[in-house]
């Protein structure tokens, strides 16, 4: 399916990357947006609510971030493509409901521009510090995918491919941008309609009578209807068998959570995205996701000026983890360095996938600016010492 | 049916006759059919269903007049009644 | 002589209860309790689907949590269970992404008043059009029976053992001061009212709010001393005072005091999409471009 002309903004632009994610919105064909002002995400919604009117949509400012994600969740049932954006405290909030699009399975995207934190923290600087809270963040058990754009290019494409992952697998999708991302303004190219490839929504073509709203297909993903087609389908957070329905004993909980868990995880192969660069007689590879990968780059162009092998991993896609690439890697390698804003969330998940085959090397910072590419460097002469 | 004065049109009112359906096994006993039937069609039963409440019987079937106020008060789906035959009033 | 069709005790043949096609049969029996007033609730609005004009595919459901919030499950229409307190913002988000459906919301009074009283003002602040049926039994009765902000002064509650001394709300006039455009109050024991007053609602546009007061026998009824739903319908008989048009500042419910019902408000107001589309084209004129649904 290809993107429709009259959302798309085809030629090149002087965006930031909060804009940048709303014409990608545009482009995938969001169509309804709940959300809460919050600096510093608040711009994604300003550009939809002057785009929507004359293109097709509905905006409404909701009374907080728990009614926002209730109203996306309810929206994507209806059969729109609904968006919601936010930052650190109202992502919090939006915890709740997120369980509740992960236990209903309701395609829906989430944008969060992180910023500093605990609490109101620094609401106008970056941070990186909620990428734990975006996989474990509500409570129960369940898989999402997120990405992490490092330029408003890539806040262009990356909402884009939250839409289409979030329709092919029927979970809730995160771009985990930041407050740097977000504010940095630079050319972003959106390509005409025909050259955005969408993923349609996986409506079934069984009748009502046949239907069965959890029934998995093949790659353990439901088909879907959309209120008001006469399936008179009924959908509850509790946990519920294949046709819906509250069931309350520990099989139907296996059932039901084990294949929500599984959907990602067994078909983490084809979900999972990482650029790599120079890995092939690396040394040591410095392992990033975000502005984090940017800030790194001096740092990694001064290492191998001194003649050490520097590789590179980005992850686009940071859940699910490629733990199979970093284990592979681990074994070639003498250590992986992980910078990122935060007391250490990622470099967890790279230790655990590393499974004691190399060293591993955090490079902290609480977030309110970005690293200075010294201390990275640091880290990289360190890790090959 | 006998009034104690005769209505001005009681010869072009139709009186409906209900006939009542209970579903013995889905009734909680809240007896709120037989407290509000205006008719007092129905009494609590004296044997238990499995669940150990007592469901409602009819007492006397020719009064209900398909009202329906047992069919709409009852939490349980588990009374109804339909329309069984239509009688002219007796003048 | 009529013979009484009792089915299951005797295996005599009836058709199933008429209400069956907008009920989920196969969930019935339902998990509420002896002498509860939610299945009452829930027949009432059962009867008015029957009467009202809007193709039942296009009538949605959407409940919150606690045993009120169970409705979702036992209706056979497009029926969304949601989260504790959000099921009018779910319900939002469903209207406005195919605003042909018509969305009711039927939850309890904790659920709607309790954890979901912002999104109660703010919906009806809107107009956004939906239905709510807010059923109060004044207490949070899915967990035990604790004080709810419905809960009148001095009853007894598990988190009141001596009495609530926390001043209720008023929901009839909390939903009217907030712009609502129909709102009632019956209680179960009023089932034709009632009846008759959610569909109204459904025909009407706009946010309607019915606050329907129903028996809790096991927690509400027990912990005072009151009886059982039925002496609580009882209640209802000899003290609900039918009252159209009262003025809402003066509803509110004491602890086994009178009960004012009736009809209180029902005025006209553009409803949000009402004036998103008026507004836009106002503004845009040709450029604006109404969303009309998924379809669009």
């Amino acid at each position: 399916m290809k993107a429709n002309p009259k959302n798309v903004l085809t030629g090149a632009h002087y965006l930031d990357g909060d804009h940048a994610c709303s014409e990608g919105a545009l482009a995938a064909g969001c169509n309804f947006v709940a959300g809460y002002p919050i600096t510093p995400s608040t711009e994604v919604v300003e550009r939809m609510t002057e785009r929507f009117p004359t293109i097709g949509g509905i905006f409404i400012q909701m009374e907080d971030e728990l009614a926002s994600m209730a109203a996306v969740v309810g929206a994507a049932w209806s059969g729109a493509k609904a968006m919601t954006v936010t930052s650190g405290p109202g992502f919090s909030l939006m915890m709740e409901n997120i369980g509740l699009a992960a236990m209903m399975e309701a395609p829906c995207v989430i944008i969060n521009v992180q910023r500093g934190g605990p609490s109101t923290g620094l609401p106008t600087l970056p941070g990186q510090a909620d990428m734990m809270q975006v996989r474990w963040g509500s409570h129960g058990d369940y898989e999402i995918i997120a990405l992490s754009p490092n330029s408003p290019q890539e806040c262009f494409e990356f909402t884009i491919k939250a839409f289409n992952l979030s329709e092919k697998y029927r979970v809730p999708t995160f771009v985990m941008s930041d407050e740097c991302v977000g504010h940095m303004t630079e050319k972003v190219i959106i390509p005409p309609a025909d050259q955005i490839e969408l993923e349609p929504r996986r409506y079934t073509t069984l009748s009502p009578a046949e239907y069965l709203p959890f029934k998995p297909e093949k790659d353990l993903v439901p088909q879907i209807i959309k209120a008001g087609d006469g399936y008179k389908i009924h959908i509850t957070g509790l946990t519920h068998d294949e046709k819906g329905y509250p069931v309350m004993n520990w099989q139907t909980q296996e059932k039901l959570v084990r294949r929500l868990v599984d959907k990602i995880r067994l078909n983490q192969d084809k979900i999972v995205e990482f650029e790599e660069e120079n890995t092939g007689d690396a040394e040591v590879i410095l392992l990033s996701y975000g502005i984090s990968s940017r800030v790194a780059i001096p740092a990694i162009q001064k290492a191998r000026k001194e003649g050490i092998k520097v590789g590179v991993l980005r992850l686009i896609v940071v859940w699910p983890f490629p733990e199979k690439r970093i284990y592979q890697l681990a074994k070639k390698i003498k250590a992986f360095v992980v910078p990122e804003m935060n007391y250490g969330q990622i470099v967890l998940e790279v230790e655990r996938s590393a499974k004691g085959q190399a060293e591993v090397y955090l490079v902290p910072h609480g977030g309110g600016w970005v690293h200075d590419p010294e201390d990275i460097y640091k880290a990289i002469k360190e890790a090959v010492r | 049916m006998k009034f104690w004065r005769k209505p001005l049109d009681a010869d072009k009112i139709q009186i409906p006759h209900g006939e009542l359906h209970i579903v013995w096994e889905r009734c909680k006993g809240c007896s709120f059919c037989v407290e509000y039937c205006p008719r007092e069609v129905l009494e609590l039963s004296i044997e238990f269903n499995s669940k150990g409440y007592h469901p409602p019987v009819v007492k006397k079937p020719d009064d209900c007049v398909k009202c329906g106020l047992c069919e709409m008060l009852c939490p349980e789906f588990a009374i109804w009644v339909t329309e069984k035959e239509v009688d002219k009033v007796e003048s | 002589m009529s013979e009484t069709q009792v089915i299951g005790k005797t295996p005599q043949k009836a058709e199933e209860h008429p209400m069956a096609k907008i009920l989920r049969m196969d969930r019935i029996p339902h998990i509420w309790c002896s002498t509860c007033g939610i299945g009452t609730a829930l027949t009432s609005f059962a009867t008015a689907l029957e009467k009202v004009n809007i193709p039942l595919d296009h009538i949605c459901v959407v409940s919150g949590i606690g045993c009120s919030g169970r409705i979702a499950g036992y209706v056979k229409l497009d029926s969304f269970h949601s989260t504790h307190g959000r099921a009018l913002p779910f319900a939002t988000g469903l209207k406005l992404g195919n605003p042909k459906l018509k969305v009711v919301v039927i939850s309890g009074d904790g659920d709607i008043a309790g954890i979901g009283g912002n999104h109660l003002i703010h919906s009806a602040r809107r107009n956004m059009d939906l239905v709510v049926l807010c059923i109060n039994n004044f207490v949070y009765a899915m967990t035990g029976g604790q004080t709810a902000a419905t809960t009148p002064l001095t009853a007894i509650t598990s988190t009141s053992p001596y009495g609530n001394y926390e001043r209720p709300f008023n929901l009839p006039h909390l939903a009217a001061s907030c712009g609502a455009v129909y709102v009632a109050r019956w209680t179960c024991l009023h089932v034709r009212r009632l009846a008759k007053s959610i569909e109204e609602a459904i025909n009407k546009k706009g946010f309607s709010f019915i606050e329907i007061i129903a028996p809790c026998s096991t927690i509400y009824a027990r912990r005072n001393r009151l009886g059982d739903g039925l002496d609580l319908m009882k209640f209802y008989h000899d003290n609900a005072i039918i009252k159209h048009g009262a003025d809402t500042r003066e509803l509110d419910i004491g602890y086994q005091d009178k009960i004012i019902v009736g009809k209180f408000v029902d005025i006209e107001r553009p409803t949000f999409l009402d004036s998103l589309n008026a507004w836009n084209k106002k503004v845009l004129g040709e450029k604006f471009r109404e969303y009309g649904g998924p379809n669009d």
